[in-house]
């Protein structure tokens, strides 16, 4: 049998499962591997059915998560225009994610039921109470900010960097717990990669319409950011050992290497229009410069979550992985 | 409330004097014949769609895999082995067929003298007691039932997709055109009514066996002793240990090979039991990321 005798049976490229089970190649089905025996190559675990929602929900929630933290700490550290900016990326984040994920829903219609309990062993149902209660504190901080801009902060700033940053991380502790061998192995690093990009996006987003001199903290953070996200994806691909190459290959190895190649050059944009810079830069120049480090590092986010969205599936399709994880 | 080995995080106690002796299935593989007679029977009984039709290219396998629309899988493995030595046929045995052309030529796929043995299996949900599905739900919609097993409401699946991702066996699937996620309930409404599930009842030979679950693993363990005696040293039970990764399966098995060779996991563990390093970890950057943050506005005013 072959590939293309089922196709014509059954009339379309695909059989198992939509396009999730794509049909093995005649080489692929024919030639068993030495090691280890898997049934006809077939997945073990099954792939996500999430949808392009997803990764997107996962850079807006982190943008919405770290802007509220930054947006917190410029309104305590009296910068009312960084502030402001960042108050309003908090409240984008806030106000897009929900919609994101009810529109990912099997039946969205529902949303709702995810409320209808409160429950710890699901980072989903967990998330989606942090959503909804940092949307309120961002909500409210951000009208706050709106109707004084001199305002120096009190208990709804607080409420909302508190919440922010779990908001932030969660969506990666929402990948790493699951049967996905490339995603559950990487619960130690995979937090660190999520806050990182969304220091990122923040500070990105922030610095997008902020006057350079005001601006200065954001530029700082998305510098340390872009190296800390080098740095930490370094030490997970280090400590995933073989399941590294679900990030490294194919679609999600491609969203890697932009996500990297966007965030260095974000970051170097970032340094060069630092006003601080014994170079004479002009005033125009530096801000096209931050202007356009931000976009760069907003570009270089949502590579990164397509990136370790698509490893999951990839490492999902791989039976060996799970048989590897398993028989160390 | 006598009569089960395994405490569920939910079962017993969560339901009092109304909690019943935890059933689930002994799916004896060295007697499976593949008829998929309980596939049959399982997608009547529980009104399940028909799904692809079609041939796959993998033996007598044309149903893939299990999934929101097939509770119930017959797997199909041909293995090429010598017969006298693996597969427990005496030497003479096969001399004799081939000496009687019982092999006829041209109709084996495997002429020559490797030998030749078939694995079938009837895969189903596993009704974890530590059931990654159930823990994963942020609806409340799967949930334990009074007999111990797994089951999803579909009035309250809003199909988020987290239990797909979070069972170790690649179980549950949305339904194309429902967006929920369907799966083998046990024949939930026929425990109800005292009766077996569909599949048991179906399959021609006892390889899909019902029962209390403390009563299905002694006799798991005596059939496996026999087996050995037969020196068919190969049988092995699968899901049958509550020290296992899942703390034991409500459905589990007698296979003849590796787990792997089946499509099952080798050591499957339920993604709650590293819940505690997921949590840590993601607290950990959280904070990082506040301090980190809070740490750029300290220094020189810009």
């Amino acid at each position: 049998m072959s590939g293309d005798v089922h196709d014509s049976v059954s009339g379309e490229g695909t059989y198992v499962h939509g396009d999730r089970g794509k049909p093995r190649s005649r080489e692929e089905r024919m030639v068993p591997r030495e090691k280890p025996t898997t049934y006809y190559g077939r997945p073990i675990v099954k792939p996500p059915v999430w949808k392009p929602e997803i990764p997107f929900y996962f850079f807006f929630g982190g943008l919405a998560g770290a802007s509220a933290v930054l947006a917190s700490a410029a309104t305590f550290a009296g910068r009312p225009q960084l502030a402001r900016r960042a108050w309003a990326g908090a409240f984008l984040g806030v106000t897009v994610s929900p919609l994101l994920l009810i529109k990912d829903l099997g039946k969205p219609s529902r949303f709702l039921n995810m409320l209808r309990v409160f429950k710890v062993t699901s980072p989903m149902n967990v998330g989606a109470w942090l959503l909804l209660a940092n949307g309120g504190a961002t909500s409210l901080a951000a009208g706050l900010n709106l109707l004084d801009e001199r305002r120096r902060g009190g208990a709804p700033e607080l409420a909302a960097a508190a919440l922010g940053a779990p908001l932030a991380t969660y969506t990666a502790a929402l990948v790493t717990h699951s049967a996905i061998p490339a995603w559950s192995e990487a619960r130690r690093e995979m937090p660190f990669v999520f806050a990182a990009s969304a220091m990122a996006s923040a500070a990105g987003a922030a610095i997008l319409t902020v006057h350079a001199r005001e601006a200065e903290p954001a530029r700082r953070l998305g510098i340390a950011a872009a190296i800390a996200e080098e740095a930490v994806t370094a030490v997970m691909h280090k400590r995933l050992g073989p399941l590294a190459e679900s990030y490294q290959q194919g679609t999600a190895g491609r969203f890697g290497k932009a996500a990297r190649a966007l965030t260095a050059a974000g970051a170097l944009a970032f340094a060069a229009g630092d006003p601080g810079l014994p170079v004479h830069v002009g005033k125009r120049r530096r801000s096209a410069l931050s202007v356009a480090g931000g976009a760069l590092l907003l570009a270089g986010s949502v590579c990164k979550r397509w990136s370790v969205f698509k490893a999951g599936f990839q490492s999902a399709e791989d039976p060996t992985q799970v048989i590897e994880t398993q028989r160390p | 409330m006598a009569g089960h080995v395994l405490d569920t995080p939910a079962w017993p106690s969560t339901y009092d004097g109304e909690a019943k002796p935890r059933v689930g299935f002994f799916t004896d593989t060295s007697v499976c014949i593949g008829c998929k007679a309980c596939e049959v029977a399982c997608k009547e009984w529980n009104h399940v769609p028909s799904d692809n039709q079609g041939y796959l290219g993998s033996s007598y396998d044309n149903s893939g895999e299990l999934g929101a629309d097939r509770w119930r899988h017959v797997a199909f493995i041909e293995q090429k082995l010598p017969v006298g030595v693996e597969g427990g046929a005496p030497d003479d045995l096969v001399a004799e067929a081939a000496r009687q052309n019982l092999v006829e030529e041209g109709l084996s796929p495997h002429a020559d003298e490797d030998g030749f043995r078939w694995l079938m299996s009837s895969d189903v949900c596993k009704h974890c007691t530590e059931a990654g599905c159930l823990d994963a739900c942020p609806t409340g919609s799967l949930f334990r039932t009074e007999f111990g097993t797994v089951v999803v409401q579909e009035d309250i699946c809003n199909g988020c997709g987290y239990c797909v991702v979070s069972c170790p066996f690649g179980v549950l699937d949305q339904r194309e055109g429902d967006g929920r996620v369907w799966k083998c309930t046990l024949c939930y409404d026929r425990l109800q009514g005292d009766m077996e599930p569909a599949c048991a009842q179906a399959c021609p030979t006892d390889s899909i066996q019902f029962g209390e679950l403390d009563e299905l693993r002694e006799r798991a363990g005596k059939r496996v002793e026999t087996l050995h005696e037969r020196g068919r040293g190969e049988a092995r039970l699968y899901g049958e240990d509550p020290d296992d990764g899942v703390g034991g399966f409500g459905a589990f098995f007698l296979l003849m090979d590796e787990p792997e060779t089946y499509r099952l996991p080798p050591d499957p563990v339920v993604p709650t039991r590293n819940a505690d390093t997921v949590w840590k970890a993601a607290g950990a950057a959280a904070l990082t990321m506040a301090a980190g943050i809070a740490a750029g506005f300290i220094g020189r005013r810009g």
